[in-house]
């Protein structure tokens, strides 16, 4: 990992919008799952797959890998897009989404398709699992970063706070959890079904270091993870804000996408909007 | 009478004399063994370190221990993950909380991911004792079973404890393994056989009219039970079905039908434990009469270990008494 030239922003840039077409297209097909934050964090799985993350699409086993643990699993599309265009498995594929006999399950399973790292859907889990993880990373005193991606929404779940306290007492700085902070959830606003807020704040008491960055910037993000990579006495949590929905302008920011799918005439208006980037 | 390969403890019907210990100190020994022969194992506890008996592995292999503080739900999804990394790690708390409050995490990051961490569920049954009923798990076999992937091992004493501990840790698959409290008879050895899902007969007379099956402690109430009942006349078989799942269905079916009537045995719920298990299997191949020594749909309590045993019927009078209730039907 480096610093970017103004051509890596480009590329990564470039990443971002055709996982966003394949999400947009991906979802049309399957009829059912979640739109807004899949569109939202494009631009920070462009990031991990083709600038941060240590890993082989070959070989998704291999033992010298960063772990990216994905937390909250409805977000898949977004993943498994990102997987199929850095190489795990054929683009075709996005289209078997939720089907029956798929690999691509509506939630992500480790053992449906290798490369997902763990299973997950259940919010407030992933952190738990990227903490065993760090912990057995350090134990064999080897150096692999774990990376685990959450949701806002989740930050309500008790067992997420257990967690952090674990990462914090065990100084983990080989850990580095991303927030995906784009203030919704499925009844609505964050703030108003339960806040969440001051996140940073509440991170730092548990012993965390916090950076807050816009995660539609390719650029701020890789820099805030550069800056988690320095840090060698304390895990850190990026505060991503994102803007859900992002790259349509009819359901940016709007609650009510979380859990809903474009139609086909939707389909085509967004991938049109987006522009045309095969 | 006591079949020869079983080699149980000489004084084994000889309450003055046959030793007592603690199912915990077999989890003890056991993770200290195995802690020397794989350093992939790793134990993790929920400040319960000195109760549930793992505080001599955390002091002789400190960097292998992991505290997790009041935290159990955590302690299940750290697990999974140190699993999904290549440890094999072994988590202890009471079981009213792992699994009664991390059952969701124990479905999802262990089950469902068919990961192998072994799950040791402590202070199970009435025998807690003083503690009441919010400490006694009485529900953890069940909750344990239907969940898909998952192993089950019920001990039945200090030696099976330790047998079971350093089994699972080569099975590849999530396990659970249930532990009581208190000392009991420790009436197995060494040298008595044990085998991941394979049953055992403990007792075994020439022409059995009541097969008793059953787990954990209270087999040693059928032992004597089943002594008692000679006495009278009465012929039984006592097996040991430690490994809950996968059941040795092949021996249970051997038993029954052999006895045509069956006596089931658990300190635990009668909804869906060992008596539940036993019913499905008979009523999917040869339906028999089954009566259940276990709770009936109820808590626990506060009391000595003995007083609680006996209010639930837990004893030998208890085994005895539906012995002869199952042949009068």
């Amino acid at each position: 990992m480096s610093f970017l030239s103004e051509t890596d922003v480009a590329h990564l840039e470039h990443h971002a919008r055709v996982i966003r077409r394949e999400v947009i297209t991906m979802l049309g097909k399957a009829k059912s799952g979640h739109t807004a934050g899949p569109l939202g964090l494009a631009d920070i799985f462009a990031a991990f797959y083709f600038h941060i993350l240590k890993h082989d699409p070959k070989n998704p086993e291999w033992e010298e890998r960063d772990r990216l643990i994905l937390s909250n699993g409805h977000v898949a599309p977004v993943r498994y897009a990102a997987m199929a265009l850095a190489g795990y498995f054929d683009v075709d594929e996005l289209q078997t989404l939720r089907q029956f006999g798929s690999r691509l399950q509506g939630h992500p399973e480790r053992l449906h398709l290798p490369g997902v790292e763990t299973t997950s859907g259940p919010l407030g889990e992933g952190l738990s699992q990227a903490v065993g993880i760090a912990l057995g990373v350090r134990m064999d005193i080897a150096n692999n970063h774990t990376y685990c991606v959450m949701s806002d929404g989740e930050q309500q779940c008790g067992a997420v706070w257990e967690a952090a306290m674990l990462a914090g007492k065990e100084r983990l700085a080989n850990l580095t959890a991303v927030i995906d902070r784009n203030s919704i959830q499925i009844s609505g606003g964050t703030e108003e079904v339960m806040p969440v807020e001051p996140l940073g704040e509440k991170y730092e008491a548990f012993g965390w270091n916090s950076i807050l960055v816009d995660g539609n910037d390719v650029e701020m993000f890789c820099d805030a993870v550069e800056r988690a990579r320095m840090e060698s006495e304390k895990p850190t949590v990026i505060i991503a804000h994102t803007v859900s929905g992002k790259g349509v302008s009819d359901i940016e920011g709007d609650y009510m996408w979380h859990g809903r799918v474009p139609n086909e005439r939707e389909v085509e208006a967004w991938l049109q909007e987006l522009g045309d980037e095969k | 009478m006591v079949p020869n390969d079983q080699k149980l403890h000489t004084d084994v019907f000889d309450i003055g004399k046959v030793p007592y210990a603690s199912l915990r100190d077999g989890l003890s020994e056991g993770l200290l063994e195995l802690a020397e022969k794989d350093e992939r194992v790793v134990v993790l506890s929920a400040d319960v370190s000195e109760s549930v008996k793992v505080a001599a592995f955390k002091d002789r292999y400190p960097e292998r221990y992991i505290e997790l503080g009041v935290a159990e739900q955590n302690m299940a999804g750290v697990a999974a993950g140190l699993a999904n990394y290549g440890k094999i790690p072994y988590i202890a708390a009471y079981a009213a909380f792992s699994p009664g409050r991390n059952w969701e995490q124990i479905r999802t990051l262990i089950a469902l991911s068919d990961l192998p961490v072994k799950i040791m569920g402590m202070h199970t049954g009435v025998s807690v004792g003083p503690d009441g009923a919010t400490h006694q798990a009485l529900e953890d076999i069940t909750l344990m079973r239907v969940v898909p992937n998952m192993q089950i091992i019920v001990p039945c004493d200090k030696e099976e404890a330790r047998k079971a501990v350093v089994a699972a840790s080569t099975n590849g698959k999530p396990t659970y393994i249930r532990f009581t409290r208190p000392k009991v008879p420790h009436f197995t050895t060494t040298e008595t056989p044990f085998r991941q899902s394979r049953a055992e007969y403990l007792w075994h007379s020439d022409s059995p009219q009541v097969a008793i099956i059953g787990v954990g402690p209270i087999l040693h109430d059928a032992l004597l039970a089943a002594r008692e009942l000679e006495r009278e006349g009465i012929g039984t078989s006592v097996l040991n079905v430690h490994s809950i799942k996968p059941m040795d269905i092949e021996m249970v079916l051997e038993a029954t039908r052999r006895a045509g009537r069956v006596v089931t045995v658990e300190e635990h719920q009668i909804l869906g434990g060992v008596g539940g298990t036993i019913a499905e299997i008979l009523a999917q191949n040869t339906p028999l009469p089954v009566e259940m020594v276990a709770v009936h749909d109820q808590f626990g309590q506060s009391g000595t270990a003995e007083e609680l045993l006996d209010n639930y019927g837990l004893n030998i009078e208890g085994i005895m008494l539906a012995c002869k209730r199952v042949l009068s039907r």
